[in-house]
């Protein structure tokens, strides 16, 4: 059995379903911050079999969590403060998302401008689809 | 500032002021002669165009305005690499309002981004043609009359057809529309719009026939089968003269039912009907021009 210790502040992401951890540290952008984190992979669960966590050291203002939600919403979010559980967050779909997914359609104008952030709206609450900006295309599954 | 990029953009009260406004420049062309002195439409057309581009320089002329602008890629500076963002950027400093097409999807929603001055949609590839809309939209309202309660068949490519899209799209906001959609089986309306039009309660029915539903409809939309679409030949040629509306079958419509094409029309509407009343592709056109003149002074914010 693995041990990873507790953090003081910041965030730990439970019941990432296994193999997505990766993908959750790249789009939210952990790698380009200068803190401390644990990425544990295929962590024994009685709701899922396996899963990932992630636990994020850092002031609990500097994530975005609202990606969280696209990649998927069962994720929980316990925000740590004095080592100690203070809130768990509820993740909500956003209406807009920049730059977590990209345009797949050969004909979108994204193809070929540059520096054209890839901007997805929601389409539709309930099946979660999200369309880009431009050219309406639906985002498929990229994470 | 504003922009139209859908014909969605605008409520129906909105497009009901804006068909006023048409309808008015319509009886008084005189009074709208000098509304744009001064004032300069810049085209920009990254590929050509002949009908929407002219459409877009008379509407402006019409107005007391003049044109600038490039009628494809290779005339402008996109030949040499410039962004669509750039492009915008010093087209505000030369004219007051655009109207953009570009062989890219959402290329002109990427210039309004940038924009200092209104851009207008004029067709971004297979995506939207508001224009288009809007003159389909102001031609059945001033020679029906009204917008709603009638049975209109569309005709042909409904697969690709943008303009077919569209106008169900901008329809289905109005009351009591009923849709006839006759279509070989390969060029059917996409099942998006299908299932949109059930959820809304739209009644709706596919045929393929044309001949069987003459006798129901009050406006009959005829489209054109684009080459362009087609990766295979055998199958454009085999579908390309599907449908024919020739006079025999003109006999079987009703008196008052009217024939609208977008235009340009190669097989599909034979000659012999334009001599017929009830055929008004081309009427269609000059409510283009006053749509889109209408569409200047209102993105332009002119009260005449």
């Amino acid at each position: 059995m693995l041990n990873v210790g507790k953090i003081e502040e910041g965030f730990v992401l439970d019941h990432i379903k296994a193999g997505k951890s990766l993908s959750i540290y790249y789009h939210l952008g952990l790698d380009k911050l200068d803190c401390t984190v644990a990425i544990i992979k295929n962590a024994r669960s009685n709701k899922l079999g396996k899963k990932d966590i992630l636990k994020v050291e850092c002031d609990i203002h500097m994530l975005d969590m609202d990606v969280l939600a696209v990649i998927d919403h069962n994720i929980t979010v316990n925000v740590i403060k004095n080592g100690k559980i203070v809130d768990k967050k509820d993740l909500q779909l956003p209406k807009e998302i920049r730059d977590v997914y990209q345009c797949k359609n050969p004909r979108c104008i994204t193809s070929i401008e540059q520096g054209l952030p890839h901007i997805f709206v929601l389409a539709d609450e309930e099946t979660e689809t999200y369309r880009c900006k431009y050219c309406e295309e639906k985002a498929r599954e990229q994470m | 500032m504003r922009h139209l990029m859908s014909p969605l953009d605008f409520s129906v009260e909105e497009l009901e002021a804006l068909f006023e406004l048409a309808n008015d420049i319509e009886q008084h062309r005189d009074r709208y002669a000098h509304a744009c002195d001064g004032l300069k439409l810049a085209t920009c057309f990254y590929e050509p165009s002949t009908r929407t581009r002219l459409s877009f320089e008379s509407a402006m002329l019409n107005l007391g305005g003049s044109v600038i602008g490039f009628s494809d890629a290779g005339s402008s500076s996109a030949s040499k690499g410039e962004s669509v963002a750039d492009t915008i950027r010093v087209v505000s400093c030369f004219a007051d309002i655009c109207a953009m097409r570009h062989p890219k999807e959402g290329a002109p929603m990427v210039a309004a981004q940038f924009s200092g001055i209104p851009v207008i949609n004029a067709g971004d590839g297979g995506h939207q043609h508001p224009t288009q809309t809007l003159t389909d939209l102001l031609t059945i309202r001033s020679l029906k009359g009204r917008l709603g309660n009638f049975t209109i068949g569309l005709c042909g490519d409904l697969k690709f057809g943008r303009t077919v899209h569209s106008l169900i799209n901008a329809l289905v906001r109005y009351e009591g529309i009923r849709f006839v959609f006759i279509s070989p089986e390969e060029l059917r309306i996409p099942d998006y719009l299908i299932d949109m039009l059930k959820e809304k309660g739209i009644p709706y029915h596919e045929v393929i026939s044309l001949d069987d539903v003459m006798p129901q409809l009050d406006l009959l939309y005829m489209t054109r089968v684009q080459k362009e679409r087609f990766f295979n030949e055998e199958d454009y040629v085999r579908l390309k003269d599907f449908y024919i509306l020739d006079k025999t079958k003109m006999e079987r419509a009703r008196e008052d039912m009217l024939i609208l094409h977008p235009l340009p029309r190669v097989n599909e509407i034979s000659v012999e009907v334009d001599n017929d009343p009830r055929a008004v592709y081309f009427k269609q056109v000059q409510y283009g021009v006053y749509v889109r003149m209408a569409l200047i002074l209102t993105l332009l914010n002119i009260s005449v």
